[in-house]
């Protein structure tokens, strides 16, 4: 489970003075549930989700991940999860086994349950044609599949995706998707971020609009339909930013 | 602490770092390439071009000396130089290397030395050009010894012994054994080379550790892991280090096989026996350990001080536009210890790279000086662990982890 408390996060800009990337957003993610964070690029989608994987310090607030404080247990924190995003690329002079055996170890497993968790997962992804070959030699959707290995490896309770399709080829994006819902149906805590409303739309339990660091609004699909009187997504969505962004342009 | 963590990420920074060429040419090939390539090869070289340039027969140009036939004979009759013609250009000639000097004779040279009168002979040279020296050489060690007999001479017809032009002999003797006269010839250029190949050597594993990881998208992978940053600082610290100690052990090897090849060489080979004695450098375990020791904080430093500098940076290219200049900071009181008459002071021994470079150049000369070697070490010391804190600290920060 993720239990948001009031997260912040200040950066300082020379240029611009203090920034708020995220300001006081609250919220809770269940187990076998995805919680998708729907916003614009800046809107403060990554800033927040690093936080959660303690990536990231927040100024203020703070957030529960399976029972651990990221500000005051972070390493905790870190072995219970397993993120995931477009940013977080392959070690290319390693093998993909020897890739996602590092992560392991770095997860405390030892070498007897790395060696059976990696052959179960190399063969449930089906890696195994490729698990000798450096990464740097890998297709994309090869590599995809590496970087869910390494985030499987010590089978984290909670999975946190940021933008994991921006940039991908369908196929590979659609790679992807499958994976996350593999993982609610499998009882994991799932956040996972986007600015593809369709992907939203497929998936997620739970959405919440996210606009200059603030939780605009959440609910499930159909709440959100009620609430904006709009069938798709992204009418609602617009709906739900304009003003904030308007304002946001204005200042 | 757990050291299990730093293993891990050692391991894996190690098995990387083997895979990068870039990496084992900077560590492996250039320490041990470089000492051989400009000991053997270019030593030979210079021994092999000033044999050659000794072998030539020089081209000396005689002005003047039509009324001195005798030392005009003498000159002609040296087989090691070609007496040709005066010309007006002789100057010319000489500065283009087409003559390698010219001998002026002056008017009445031989009837003033009949009348005990004394004259100036001129011999006219191109300074610095090393056949033009020699060809110079000839002529005036035929000029000396033309003097001396005449000087004979004239004693032997007032019935005077030689003694008395020399009341007494006086003699250089060297007491130093030869490994610390070639030592003090040359242990600042080992100290230089070590400390230089020290910091080459951590350069691209530095840059690449960090400053590539931020490039290639991989620091927020492994920012993901439940490993502490102090670990991971460590670890990747530990293989710079390594990088860097790798290139002074195999420097300092690749010196002392180099050195005992050349001195053996040069000694095998006609006439090169005295340049042998100048040329060997013998650089025992106890020097090799010695030099490696005291190198071993130096590299502490430098792993540490170019990790926290080029963890700043984004991409690699930015790491080296940083670094770069890092090389003149190490270079400068390098070759300072090299210069004539700078010696180890306890004052010099806290100055950093200066200090380590003057010990070296004791320390291959055989001499030890347990005080001030104490003092290098600890204060080496602590300036490597106030780089390392410095380094684990800035491992912490987002805004030099996540820098845009």
């Amino acid at each position: 489970m993720i239990e948001a408390r009031g997260l912040s996060k200040r950066f300082h800009d020379k240029k611009r003075g203090e920034i708020r990337a995220v300001d006081n957003v609250s919220f809770t993610c269940q187990p076998g549930k995805i919680y998708g964070l729907l916003g614009a690029n800046g809107a403060g989608k990554t800033t927040t989700l690093r936080m959660l994987a303690t990536i990231l310090e927040p100024t203020d607030g703070t957030a529960i991940v399976c029972s651990y404080d990221v500000v005051e247990q972070p390493e905790k924190v870190r072995a219970n999860v397993g993120f995931l995003s477009t940013a977080t690329a392959l070690y290319r002079r390693l093998t993909a086994q020897e890739f996602v055996e590092y992560f392991g170890r770095l997860n405390g497993l030892d070498e007897a349950t790395l060696k059976k968790r990696v052959d179960d997962i190399f063969t449930r992804l089906d890696m195994n044609g490729f698990r000798d070959r450096r990464c740097d030699k890998l297709s994309t959707g090869m590599m995809q599949k590496t970087s869910i290995a390494r985030t499987l490896v010590h089978d984290p309770r909670v999975m946190i995706f940021d933008e994991p399709t921006n940039g991908l080829d369908i196929m590979t994006a659609r790679t992807i998707t499958a994976f996350i819902r593999e993982c609610r149906n499998n009882g994991k805590t799932v956040i996972f971020s986007t600015h593809i409303m369709s992907e939203v739309e497929k998936l997620c339990d739970t959405i919440g609009i996210i606009q200059s660091g603030k939780l605009l609004v959440e609910g499930s699909l159909p709440q959100l339909r009620d609430k904006y009187a709009e069938r798709e997504l992204e009418e609602i969505f617009v709906k739900v930013v304009t003003p904030h962004f308007v304002a946001e342009e204005a200042n | 602490m757990s050291l299990r963590n730093v293993g891990i990420v050692y391991r894996k920074e190690l098995t990387e770092a083997l895979r990068d060429r870039r990496t084992v040419i900077s560590t492996i090939l250039v320490p041990l390439l470089l000492f051989p390539v400009l000991s053997v090869g270019f030593g030979s070289l210079a021994v092999a071009l000033v044999g050659k340039a000794k072998e030539e027969v020089p081209k000396v140009m005689l002005r003047g000396g039509g009324d001195s036939p005798e030392v005009v004979e003498g000159l002609k009759k040296l087989d090691k130089i070609e007496i040709v013609a005066e010309t007006p250009d002789w100057k010319d000639q000489i500065i283009n290397k087409e003559i390698r000097a010219a001998v002026e004779i002056p008017a009445g040279f031989q009837a003033d030395v009949a009348q005990q009168k004394s004259d100036t002979v001129h011999i006219y040279n191109y300074e610095g050009e090393m056949k033009s020296e020699f060809a110079s050489d000839k002529v005036e060690k035929y000029l000396k010894d033309y003097s001396d007999t005449l000087v004979k001479d004239r004693l032997a017809a007032k019935n005077l012994p030689v003694g008395v032009l020399k009341p007494f002999e006086f003699k250089r003797e060297n007491v130093a054994p030869p490994e610390k006269v070639s030592g003090a010839a040359f242990g600042g250029i080992i100290g230089y080379m070590v400390i230089l190949l020290c910091m080459t050597g951590a350069m691209y594993p530095a840059m690449d550790l960090t400053a590539g990881e931020k490039e290639r998208g991989t620091m927020e992978t492994i920012l993901s892991s439940p490993i502490s940053r102090m670990h991971l600082v460590l670890g990747k610290f530990f293989l710079i280090l390594t990088a860097a100690l790798g290139t002074a052990a195999l420097s300092v090897l690749s010196m002392g096989v180099s050195f005992s090849v050349l001195g053996h060489y040069t000694s095998q080979s006609a006439g090169g026996r005295e340049a042998a004695a100048g040329l060997i450098l013998k650089l025992g375990p106890k020097t090799v350990i010695s030099v490696f020791l005291m190198a071993l904080p130096i590299a502490v430093l430098f792993s540490a001080t170019l990790m926290t500098i080029a963890l700043f940076a984004k991409t690699y290219k930015e790491a080296q536009s940083y670094l770069t200049p890092m090389t003149f900071v190490v270079i400068i009181p390098a070759v300072a210890a090299m210069l004539p008459g700078v010696e180890l002071t306890p004052k010099l021994s806290l100055v950093p790279i200066l200090g380590t470079s003057l010990l070296c150049k004791e320390l291959v000369a055989g001499t030890y000086h347990w005080n001030l070697i104490a003092i290098i070490f600890a204060s080496n010391c602590v300036y490597a662990a106030v780089a390392l804190f410095l380094a684990i600290k800035m491992f912490q920060r987002e805004s030099v982890l996540f820098r845009s």
